[in-house]
């Protein structure tokens, strides 16, 4: 699925132009981007949650040529699966299991 | 802080489109769609932001870290987030 898709759905399940879905969506995600940029915690219920988590630089070596490579310290955003979300994946498994 | 739904119900109603309860259905429904589409194994890709996808793991033998006793883990999914190029380098830059 991707965003125009996810637009579409959303008009279509709400019952709102394109254009408004369209603004849900951007809204949605750049709160989240927004969030994130400024290293909040982000936090949605039966989704998942986001946190900026801080990697400190290292040496490194190109594996190729082996050239010692200083590697910068980094961010990057880790995300944490919800309990429903979790479990709506995996609830065709464990029914096969139950079935079992 | 910790930003929540709540947050993103109060940006979309700061649009002036629509009003409070329907910001927040209208919110409630896009994770919705999000949600059923990753639980039917579709990955879901938003420009500039990441990617969500499903991931297939395979049957293994683990450990109980307490008590050291074999078990063996069931096959599982995992969702799993690959952050876009566009926003890890925001996120770098702070801002």
């Amino acid at each position: 699925m991707t965003k125009s898709e996810l637009i579409e759905a959303l008009a279509k399940a709400e019952g709102i132009t394109l254009k408004a879905a369209e603004t849900a969506v951007n809204v949605a995600f750049q709160s989240m981007e927004q969030a994130l940029i400024k290293s909040d915690r982000l936090e949605i219920r039966g989704f998942g949650s986001f946190k900026v988590k801080n990697y400190d630089g290292y040496r490194g070596r190109n594996p190729k040529t082996g050239d010692i490579i200083e590697v910068n310290s980094k961010k990057l955003p880790f995300f944490k699966v919800g309990k429903e979300l979790k479990e709506r994946v995996n609830a065709l498994l464990s029914d096969e299991e139950e079935k079992a | 802080m910790t930003v929540t739904k709540a947050h993103i119900v109060e940006n979309l109603f700061a649009k002036n489109i629509f009003t409070k309860t329907e910001s927040a259905q209208i919110i409630e429904t896009l994770f919705e769609i999000v949600k059923d589409s990753l639980e039917q194994g579709d990955d879901v890709l938003l420009s500039g932001f990441g990617k969500f996808s499903v991931k297939e793991k395979n049957q293994r033998r683990g450990r109980n870290p307490q008590t050291g006793d074999p078990i063996l883990l069931a096959p599982r999914k995992v969702v799993t987030f690959k952050c876009s190029g566009v926003l890890r380098e925001r996120i770098n830059r702070g801002k």
